[in-house]
């Protein structure tokens, strides 16, 4: 397991150095001159050489490169041109939010979409798996900010159970709780609609096999045959729509916070692209990025903790 | 092409037509392209003439969907909206198609060097989310239609290219290619009038379901604010201004959401249709 580990980071070290690669090259291509963007265009040419020093820009172009790879080797990740803090603070001080989403949604995903794609394939083309295909043609086909903002205007605006205006960012763990249940689930919509279609196919595949057969003339309860003798099957499947389908869901959770006014990675992402605040973006990249790769990892892992005949040492 | 995979065509296209889902899809899509063929004669106004005294007026007989914060008809703009979004949709699914599929044909076919190259690319693009790369590359670009375009087909050519040359790889392998060789035909011709003709089904299915996700980051962006700039009517600004409206004029988000989403919908019901069709074994 842990040679495994070891041996996945290694792999991933070139992708990771490609993608760091391909971030620096696409922020160098912004239109825009940052030091007009922070000074004004009032400022004399003095002063924007001046501060282009101080911002490294006045380096050749490789020599920034390599300064750029090395701070992020170091976990550093400049400064922002907007706020002049460091990256690394901002990121951190929205990423719980993010992350906290995020899982919640994958929550969502997993407590509505297996037991309804279970349910769907017990009783094919009956109501349930009728009802399960609609949900989850619903979840794949609604664009994040349209899901929100429609769950915004029933939920928020009409019956008013949940906050408009998010009130994530407070100490009080109930009003937190409350203000995470509106994004959460439409961000696990879609989530949903993968876990419930992944899981439906699975189980009718499963549920065929001789092994199931014999489980069931044996005379074993229909829980017992569901869900120890088929259901563990379904779970490498399940893992992999959830590890293929990160980078939608991180995606959709910029569009979920911005309709629900919650502060997050996506926030910060579309307040960086507002203020071409280049250093910001590029440090956002790298981190997203960094997510996926990740993610990619820990699938991987998981492989092995949910079907033992998937070796990882 | 073969006898055996024309036959195999007739029972593709014979099970798609008689899937129930896939004939709505369809007909769903084709009335959204003829609203949008049609939106000069068909809109009852000007989609940017603005009516300061009609500013946010809720749907009545004249302004069937009501007016925006300009006091412009929204049915009208919606009609010219889905102009923008299925002209981006269509024209950036088949630059994606195109470029991505010619790419993961040439690395699964030639296999060595160029294959390796090519999957480390794509790990590299496939390791950026859509919808952020879409975002930064329209925000390099500019916003134009032909940036948009250029933009998701950019995000689109990684998946065709990793589908098209998982394919070929088992192609590659099949006898007809050995036969073709020692045919000596040239690898440009075994490659694109054999090869690819068998693995059409799956670049299609998969086009059909990216055509919806295409649409779909078209009004996200326009919702976020990077699409053809304003005054031009986009379904997702449609939305957004709804959104900054939310209290005042929820009619302005509901009706272009409706629109976006009966043409999700309408896609994502011919891509399963398809899917289904051409997969035999694939659980209905």
């Amino acid at each position: 397991m842990f040679r495994f580990v070891i041996k996945r980071l290694l792999v991933a070290i070139p992708t990771l150095w490609a993608v760091l690669t391909t971030v620096f090259v696409l922020i160098r291509v912004v239109p825009g001159d940052p030091t007009i963007i922070i000074l004004g265009d009032q400022a004399s040419e003095a002063a924007r050489e001046a501060l282009r020093e101080k911002l490294g820009l006045a380096k050749p172009i490789l020599s920034q490169y390599f300064d750029f790879l090395w701070q992020v080797l170091h976990g550093d990740l400049g400064r922002s041109l907007a706020t002049n803090r460091p990256i690394v603070d901002d990121v951190l001080s929205v990423l719980p939010f993010t992350i906290e989403l995020t899982l919640a949604s994958l929550l969502v995903g997993a407590v509505i979409g297996i037991p309804l794609g279970v349910l769907a394939a017990e009783r094919r083309d009956g109501f349930a798996d009728w009802f399960a295909r609609i949900f989850s043609l619903a979840g794949v086909s609604f664009p994040a900010f349209v899901s929100g903002i429609l769950l915004l205007m029933v939920f928020s605006v009409e019956l008013r159970w949940f906050p408009v205006i998010s009130t994530a960012n407070t100490a009080d763990p109930i009003e937190r709780l409350r203000a995470l249940v509106l994004p959460a689930i439409n961000l696990g919509l879609l989530m949903v609609a993968y876990v419930t279609r992944v899981t439906r196919s699975g189980m009718l595949k499963a549920l065929g096999e001789d092994y199931v057969r014999t489980a069931r003339s044996k005379g074993l309860g229909r829980r017992l045959v569901v869900w120890r003798h088929a259901f563990p099957n379904v779970l490498v499947p399940i893992v992999t729509v959830v590890g293929l389908y990160l980078g939608v869901l991180i995606g959709n959770a910029v569009l979920t916070e911005i309709v629900f006014n919650r502060p997050g990675i996506g926030k910060l992402i579309v307040t960086a692209l507002n203020q071409r605040d280049y250093t910001l973006l590029q440090g956002l990249m790298v981190i997203t990025a960094f997510a996926i790769v990740l993610a990619n990892i820990l699938t991987d892992l998981t492989y092995g903790l949910v079907d033992p005949r998937v070796k990882t040492s | 092409m073969s006898a055996s995979s024309s036959a195999r065509r007739n029972t593709v296209a014979s099970r798609a037509l008689r899937s129930p889902g896939l004939a709505f899809g369809f007909v769903v899509v084709v009335v959204m392209i003829v609203a949008a063929l049609i939106a000069p004669w068909a809109s009852p106004f000007d989609p940017d003439a603005q009516d300061v005294m009609l500013v946010l007026s809720p749907p009545d007989t004249t302004h069937l969907f009501g007016t925006d914060a300009f006091g412009r008809d929204v049915f009208s703009r919606i009609l010219w909206g889905a102009r923008i979004s299925l002209t981006v949709g269509f024209l950036a699914t088949a630059v994606g198609v195109v470029i991505g599929t010619v790419i993961g044909v040439v690395a699964g076919y030639y296999g060595g060097v160029i294959d390796r190259l090519v999957v480390a690319a794509t790990d590299v693009l496939l390791s950026f989310p859509q919808l952020i790369m879409g975002l930064l590359l329209v925000a390099v670009l500019g916003a134009s239609l032909t940036n948009l375009v250029i933009a998701i087909a950019v995000t689109a050519v990684p998946a065709f290219v990793r589908l098209a040359r998982g394919s070929t790889l088992a192609m590659r392998e099949r006898d007809f290619v050995d036969a073709c060789r020692s045919l000596g035909y040239s690898d440009l011709r075994i490659m694109f009038l054999h090869v690819l003709p068998n693995i059409l089904d799956e670049l299609v299915v998969m086009a059909s379901l990216w055509l919806a996700a295409a649409i779909r980051t078209e009004s996200t962006l326009a919702f976020i604010g990077l699409s053809v700039p304003p005054p031009t009517a986009t379904w997702g600004g449609i939305v957004r201004e709804g959104f900054d409206n939310l209290l005042d004029g929820p009619w302005l988000a509901v009706f272009p959401s409706l629109a976006i989403l009966a043409v999700m919908i309408g896609l994502n019901l011919i891509g399963d249709g398809l899917r289904d069709a051409s997969d035999p074994r694939a659980p209905q």
